[in-house]
């Protein structure tokens, strides 16, 4: 059986689980929209009762469809609110799929973990107050390609993850089940016994695999029992456990349990070892059988896999902290409209009509009845009402170039670099970002040209740069990194462009000394790593040499060498960087 | 929501429950912030707390669950319907119920209406009457308003609870209402530090904050798993089963409550507290009281007769892991830096 076939039956597997208890075997499936995904969703329709509602869940679906809310057309006639059940509310017992899952939007998913969580959805919205049971099984159909991904937050709680990215066309087989071996599994599942060494086993497969969320081996149990009922077993089996541990834990997998890397095998041995050895007597049985699941788990693990994922964490470990959705801006008046806030209405705010209607629409029974005089058919609006857009704005990016101005060689440099970032102001113009300047000579570093975006400033305060001194690094190091610090915090994305030879002397506290400035610029250098702002060193030294290596290193900052660099190649690479990061 | 998973069948997560129960004890303490992984059972306790807590004597029909015995935390309708009978204790005109402790979920989409309460729609357009709806924060009075994802709440809104859970009181002004009500609640939010930070002006104005993580070793995670899958498969039969080990619970709360008014500091104790967030540079006094406060929770839950320097050790992280200044430059966590401190300040 070719890989694609096996993950073909693996797929059609996950979709009967589906269909016997979808609250409790949800499906992430990663694939294109495409013959293969058709074909799979098709098994699943058949395969669900007809009685089982079927609803389709779009990426930007408003909350008061998704949790219910006030009707507007109902109010306005009636006179009094009239609620709407939301989509979730109607799904009770049924299914979503979710398409596009990858560009549900932040709030969106909140709500839908909130009702996975309690099996609840409570609406306090809108001056109402609804509570209403809302099991569901949730299909995220995840159309991302490359780096795109469901929201961490709403994976975890999906109980099976598929990639069909591998399948062809050729690999489709038919249907191993049919809708009464569903029927006759529904029935069974609520006598479905999980014995403890089941549950040891999957949980130290996932622990071995290094998945730390708990949710994973508790998905996988129950993936395990319903596994069971369609075979028709009343007792969870080892192929049972092999078949959740396959579908749940090896698509979560972080690491393989015998990594090479040394440091990861120790945390995964440790684990293992301790109980073997505290309860000798009561393990000799159930080892082997953990070390079947994991085998089972192992297999399943599709090759290259885990390098993708250490690919991830360690973007994620930078993106994380460097999150560049953490902070939006206060009120800005341009970019994305991100719901609308009751407020007054000043200059520069924009109005949101239909959310200020909304608002009027329940008071004007009452409204009228007061204003006696006016006339009926009109719309009283009142100061209260007025709701206006609020709008969140794509963050730019601000590029700090710190450059080395000490010595005799710097000269040259400083042209170069005067060059570049001329270059680079003309295409952030375009791209709307920004770029700051610190140079650092003699005792300390100074901020040469605050964040702008303005083109005759930069070229003002670059020509007055002067050149020469010692090299105090750590306290560029430090300046940049408190500048990037604070270019976050009011929403933007910092890069530093960082341009030394890497030869400190000068210490922070302005004291000379080579051996002593360079340990401490180290230290600083690996600290501005733990922040995550993204870092280029170029390394401005004629030949290059391993101590702006190992300064970029300790930073996490892509090293380049451009010994003779001109201004055009220096601006691609930041570019480049800046791209990526 | 059905049925809670049982508080005391909660595997781990020892500071967590500490925190809440050191809330429940002394409401006073300020609130509660855990942050932590995912999937690590934050929302778990919480939820579990509600199922836990004694009951509370209420004023029937009191929408904000008024104390009969406390007059001076009773809203305007009760006190003025204590007023004529005089001067007894416990007026003729209230009559008293018991009533579960409140433990109310603030869903992320609620709007700013429904949770300080607002107009009643529904009378004003069927009779025409300008009458109160209480929201959430009354709802919650006495007992503990809980927020999920509290990072990824609305500032505004989050402004508002913590100004509330601060004074002890709700006011309305807004739909021309003007109405003020008692709002004397427990602040519980859980996040994942992941999805977003909250903002540092709010973060000290929590008065616990707990890290979770997700247990490390096996045998624990295989425990929570095996509680868990016996909870989801009969629910019922699981909460009779642990329902001894939570009534214990239950009576080690209302007896440190009791305890509580009678448990000493001693000065030294209050100079240890000083030198902490003085070595440690909090901002503020803030530190320092709630410092106090949470360790005379905990000598209470303990059955202490005093603090000592134990509870002021076991409760010192959370008490001021979140209100330290933050070095960007320091790569140690916050929970190091405290314990660091600690173990400087007990050494000598």
């Amino acid at each position: 059986m070719s890989d694609g076939a096996a993950i073909w039956a693996d797929a059609m597997i996950a979709a009967a689980l589906a269909a016997i208890d979808p609250a409790a075997a949800s499906v992430l499936l990663r694939a294109g929209a495409g013959p293969v995904r058709e074909q799979w969703l098709e098994l699943l329709r058949e395969l669900t009762p007809a009685t089982t509602v079927l609803r389709k869940l779009p990426p930007s679906i408003s909350d008061d469809r998704l949790l219910g809310g006030l009707d507007l057309a109902a109010t306005l006639q009636a006179g009094r609110p009239v609620m709407q059940r939301g989509l979730l509310a109607e799904l009770h017992d049924g299914m979503l799929i979710a398409v596009m899952a990858e560009r549900i939007a932040p709030s969106t998913v909140a709500h839908l973990t909130a009702a996975l969580d309690t099996g609840m959805i409570s609406i306090e919205r809108d001056g109402l107050s609804l509570r209403a049971p809302a099991r569901f099984g949730l299909i995220a159909l995840d159309e991302g390609i490359g780096d795109e991904h469901v929201s961490p937050a709403l994976a975890d709680r999906l109980a099976c993850h598929l990639d069909l990215g591998m399948v062809a066309r050729a690999d489709l087989g038919e249907s191993l089940f049919t809708s009464s071996d569903i029927a006759a599994a529904r029935a069974l599942l609520p006598q479905v016994g999980l014995s403890d060494e089941a549950i040891a086993a999957l949980t130290t497969t996932a622990c071995a695999l290094g998945i730390d969320s708990l949710r994973a081996p508790l998905l996988a149990c129950r993936i395990a029992r319903i596994a069971a009922a369609l075979d028709g077993a009343t007792d969870v089996a080892e192929s049972h456990i092999a078949c959740a541990a396959r579908l749940v834990l090896a698509p979560r997998a972080t690491r393989l349990p015998a990594a090479d890397d040394e440091t990861e095998t120790n945390e995964a041995s440790e684990p293992e070892n301790d109980p073997a050895e505290n309860e000798e007597d009561d393990r000799s049985e159930d080892g082997p059988l953990e070390d079947r699941v994991l085998e089972a788990a192992q297999a399943a693990i599709p090759a290259g896999l885990l390098k993708r994922l250490q690919e991830e964490r360690a973007t994620r470990l930078r993106s994380s902290s460097a999150s560049k959705q953490g902070t939006a801006q206060k009120a800005p008046k341009r970019g994305r409209p991100i719901g609308a806030r009751r407020g007054e209405w000043r200059a520069g705010a924009r109005l949101n009509v239909l959310e200020t209607l909304r608002a009027a629409a329940p008071w004007q029974p009452l409204r009228r009845r007061a204003q006696r005089s006016g006339k009926s058919g009109r719309l009283i609006v009142h100061k209260d009402d007025i709701r206006l857009t609020r709008f969140k704005q794509r963050s730019g990016t601000t590029t700090i170039f710190v450059v080395d101005a000490s010595g005799s060689s710097a000269l040259q440099r400083l042209a170069e670099v005067k060059g570049a970032v001329e270059l680079l102001l003309a295409e952030c113009y375009i791209r709307r970002d920004e770029v700051a300047l610190i140079a650092f000579r003699g005792k300390g570093a100074e901020l040469l040209l605050p964040p702008t975006r303005s083109l005759t400033r930069a070229k003002r305060s670059l020509a007055a740069l002067p050149g020469g001194g010692g090299t105090p690094l750590s306290a560029a190091i430090f300046a940049a990194t408190e500048l990037a610090l604070a270019v976050k915090a009011k929403g933007q994305a910092p890069t530093i462009v960082l341009m030394t030879d890497g030869r400190a002397n000068v210490a922070r506290d302005g004291v000379g000394g080579r051996s002593e400035a360079e340990a401490e610029a180290l230290v600083v250098a690996r600290q501005l790593a733990l922040t995550g702002i993204p870092v280029v060193l170029v390394d401005s030294s004629p030949r290059p040499q391993d101590k702006a290596a190992q300064l970029a290193g300790a930073m996490q900052a892509r090293y380049v060498a451009l010994p003779h660099a001109d201004a055009a190649r220096l601006s691609q690479a930041v570019m480049a960087e800046a791209s990526r990061g | 929501m059905g049925i809670a998973f049982p508080f005391a069948a909660i595997v781990g997560q020892d500071e967590m429950k500490l925190a809440l129960m050191i809330a429940a004890v002394d409401p006073k303490v300020g609130g509660v912030l855990a942050f932590g992984d995912r999937g690590a059972g934050k929302s778990t306790a919480v939820r579990a707390l509600a199922a836990l807590l004694p009951p509370m004597s209420a004023v029937v029909g009191c929408p904000y669950q008024c104390d009969p015995a406390d007059a001076a935390a009773q809203c305007a309708e009760c006190r003025a319907r204590s007023k004529p009978s005089g001067k007894a204790k416990k007026p003729a005109g209230l009559k008293a119920h018991q009533v579960p402790v409140p433990v109310v979920d603030l869903p992320l989409g609620a709007t700013e209406d429904r949770v300080v309460g607002a107009l009643d729609l529904e009378r004003a357009l069927a009779h025409g009457e300008k009458s109160f709806e209480p929201g959430l924060l009354a709802r919650a009075n006495r007992g503990f308003l809980y927020i999920d994802e509290v990072n990824l709440l609305e500032d505004h809104l989050v402004d508002l609870l913590l100004d509330v859970a601060a004074s002890g009181e709700n006011v309305v002004e807004r739909d021309g209402l003007s109405i003020r009500h008692p709002a004397r609640l427990v602040l519980v939010g859980t996040g994942n530090p992941e999805e977003g930070e909250l903002r540092p002006q709010l973060l000290d104005r929590f008065g616990l904050s707990v890290e979770v993580k997700t247990p490390a070793d096996l045998p624990t995670r295989i425990e929570v798993i095996k509680r868990r899958d016996a909870f989801e498969t009969d629910p019922a039969a699981f909460v009779a089963h642990w329902e001894k080990e939570e009534a214990k619970q239950r009576k080690r709360i209302l007896a440190a409550r009791e305890h509580i008014a009678s448990v000493k500091v001693a000065d030294r104790e209050l100079e240890n507290a000083a030198r902490l967030c003085m070595a440690l540079g909090t901002d503020g006094l803030r530190g320092e009281l709630t410092l106090m406060r949470a360790a005379r929770a905990a000598a209470a839950l303990d059955g202490a007769k005093a603090v000592d320097d134990g509870h002021l050790k076991t409760v010192a992280p959370m008490a001021l892991r979140h209100r330290l200044r933050r070095n960007p430059l320091d790569d140690s966590g916050s929970s190091v830096r405290v314990e660091r401190a600690l173990n400087e300040l007990f050494a000598t």
